[in-house]
């Protein structure tokens, strides 16, 4: 508990004021630590725009949000016709609603950049691991937003996309049927289904997000930024006021600096919102504008893009994908046993555990599996402070072939993402195959790469050119 | 302060250290316990609102639909339980072909249970009368419904030797036209055929569990 203070005599009355405030709520101190007093790296890129972004988008999504509440009835029967009636009758409401769904596809670009910027610098690792897990459980929220979300509208697309997404639930052994009719409320995707996704959507997830976020933000507030050479500026203090040497106060300077990047990130939004607020059926599905029919589904069904590589790994897994699973299985325990000196215990625990593992592969179905490698694509983002071995944090100081590695990690992504758009075809269904080979290879194998080759000196102090 | 006394709580041994009140401790263990069986508890009226309302479970009575009016190779659809339920009039040539699918086909025989085949269709046809197949459109994959391929032969999506049947365009699921579905398909399980009864000729009850 802080000293109760006292203002000067004669201090001018915004001080008075601020020290009464201060001696019952910390806002100076707030203020000092988390704006003019944080320091951050004063090297900071372009990548480090989109969390400030991110942020920004989350008060769009919530402001826009609260604005078509007003007017949206979250009922089978009337929620497609009110969504038309907020484009077509509400005073300005097809721009509060045309925010809104371009917030949604900007909200999954910047967090992908966003998570790719953090994955490229080692801002997962120590001491930054919860900072890091923090944020993959916002991106897990994010996503439930999404799809949720996407259901309210009651097209053809709403309908039938969680129609599947809810039967994946139904895929996993014993519990499956009746987790999925838990979750529709109802035989089939229905009013009851719409209610209740309403509910979490508006209300639920984004009391979630929003203690995530902050949670995100204190422990980043606690370790200190990153920065693009992965150097702990808090090692190089100056020492008479304590500060770090390569650190500067996050206000006013990267305030103003986000300003920058704020107003380049409005003239696309805004462009998107006003000049092509579908994007040619990504953003908003053309088969969304048909009101949702139980009985048809559109000849060709397909996520937002913003789910289409976790979508692709989900069609990847058939049987033959299960059966290189199972040999892939084999393989690592029997390396494990060979090579990896453990005790005599542990050998035959891993080859134990690998048994079981090939036995269930092969006795659940390959439904099932695809349901688990959809899911894991995304946790598997989790454990990655503990994946990377390297010895640098920066990818400035890894071997060169790293950057090649991560282009194509990319290249993937994206692969796995466009054939998550079309329809399914033998061809797709090889390359997707591969692409969920390679994603998960480049997470599980990373404790073995990540070692290997030259690395680069890392410097003491963060490379910065004043400008 | 209280920092202090927590943190010296425990020795090296795991034991309590002196000074700490072992009856207190089990009540406060005793209480915690008896606080998150309440706390489950109050869990379980909130979770039970989820299930299925008693509206909802009411709803689903069996369709009665007149089927004289469709012509060979025809598909009427309606709607029993909010799921569409096809009722496919086949032509002696799809019969025929058919029989020859089986090697290409993950369950020939239906004999899997995740969608138990009512044991009047559990025959080659997978119907009552072998003319009509009644089956629910829905892919057993997760839930797409899939559209018809009726006409054989190479199409997009389709390998080029096709007999006929039905694509989920979703995951590329195939089926025959008994509801059958192919090997090395993300479907486990052929079409579900709903219980149903012909009271007539013409006139079939769709969702009646008696035997045929």
């Amino acid at each position: 508990m802080a000293e109760f203070k006292q203002a000067p005599a004669g201090a001018p009355l915004g001080t008075q004021l601020m020290t009464w405030v201060d001696n019952r709520f910390p806002a100076s101190k707030l203020y000092k630590e988390h704006l003019s007093e944080y320091y951050a790296p004063k090297n900071f890129n372009f990548w480090y725009f989109f969390g400030a972004l991110a942020l920004l988008v989350l008060v769009i999504q919530i402001v826009t949000g609260i604005f078509l509440t007003m007017h949206y009835k979250p009922d089978a029967a009337k929620a497609f016709e009110s969504v038309e009636y907020i484009m077509r009758d509400v005073p300005w409401g097809w721009l509060v609603r045309y925010m809104h769904s371009t917030g949604a596809s900007a909200f999954f670009i910047v967090v992908y950049l966003h998570m790719f910027r953090g994955m490229i610098y080692g801002s997962y690792r120590k001491p930054r691991e919860l900072v890091w897990i923090f944020g993959c459980a916002i991106f897990l929220c994010l996503m439930a937003e999404a799809f949720m979300g996407y259901l309210l509208p009651w097209g053809q697309m709403s309908y039938w996309g969680a129609q599947v997404i809810i039967n994946l639930f139904a895929a996993i052994p014993f519990i499956g049927p009746d987790l999925s009719l838990l979750i529709r409320g109802d035989y089939v995707v229905g009013d009851a289904t719409l209610n209740r996704f309403f509910a979490f959507h508006v209300i639920a997830v984004p009391l979630v997000l929003l203690g995530l976020v902050v949670a995100h933000i204190i422990a980043l507030h606690e370790v200190g930024s990153n920065n693009p050479d992965g150097v702990e500026i808090k090692a190089k203090k100056d020492p008479k006021t304590g500060i770090p040497l390569d650190g500067i106060p996050f206000h006013p300077y990267y305030t103003v600096h986000d300003i920058l990047g704020v107003s380049v990130f409005l003239m696309l939004f805004t462009a998107v919102i006003f000049f092509a607020p579908e994007m040619g059926g990504y953003f908003l599905e053309y088969n969304n504008f048909i009101p949702a029919d139980p009985l048809t589904t559109p000849l060709h069904i397909a996520p937002v893009w913003y789910f289409t590589p976790y979508y692709s790994m989900l069609r990847a897994v058939t049987d033959p994908l299960v059966n290189v699973f199972a040999v892939l299985v084999a393989l690592g325990a029997v390396l494990a046993v060979l090579k990896g000196g453990f005790s005599t215990v542990v050998k035959v625990g891993v080859l134990g555990a690998a048994l079981v593992a090939i036995f269930l592969l092969k006795t659940f179905d390959a439904k099932f599996w695809g349901v688990v490698i959809m899911g894991l694509g995304v946790m598997i983002m989790f454990p990655l402070p503990w994946l990377d071995r390297s010895p640098v944090k920066s990818i400035r100081y890894k071997p060169t072939w790293n950057k090649y590695l991560y282009a194509l990690f990319v290249i993937n992504f994206f692969v796995l993402g466009y054939l998550g758009i079309k329809p399914p075809s033998d061809i797709g269904t090889l390359v997707s195959q591969a692409g969920t080979l390679f994603y998960f290879g480049f997470f599980l194998l990373m404790p073995w790469w990540s070692q290997l080759g030259e690395f680069k000196a890392v410097p003491d102090r963060v490379t910065f050119e004043p400008h | 302060m209280s920092g202090t006394i927590s943190g010296d709580a425990q020795n090296t041994a795991g034991a309590l250290a002196p000074g700490i009140d072992k009856g207190r401790r089990t009540w406060i263990a005793i209480t915690c316990g008896a606080g998150a069986i309440g706390g489950a508890a109050v869990a379980v009226p909130f979770v039970s609102t989820f299930a299925p309302s008693e509206r909802a479970r009411a709803a689903g009575a069996p369709v009665r639909v007149d089927i004289s009016a469709i012509a060979p190779g025809e598909k009427l659809t309606v709607e029993w339980r909010g799921k569409p339920v096809w009722i496919l009039r086949r032509t002696p040539a799809q019969l025929e072909a058919l029989a020859k699918l089986d090697p290409q086909l993950a369950d020939p025989a239906s004999v899997r249970t995740q969608y138990p085949t009512p044991p009047y269709a559990k025959n080659a046809h997978r119907s009552i009368k072998p003319e009509y197949f009644i089956g629910v459109g829905i892919c057993t994959h997760l839930g797409c419904s899939p559209g018809d391929r009726l006409t054989p032969g190479p199409q997009p999506s389709l390998p080029d030797d096709w007999a006929g049947g039905f694509l989920c365009a979703c995951h590329g699921s195939t089926f025959d036209l008994a509801g059958r579905v192919y090997k090395n398909k993300p479907a486990p399980d052929n079409l579900e055929v709903p219980p149903h009864r012909y009271v007539s000729d013409t006139v079939v009850i769709i969702g009646e569990f008696t035997q045929a």
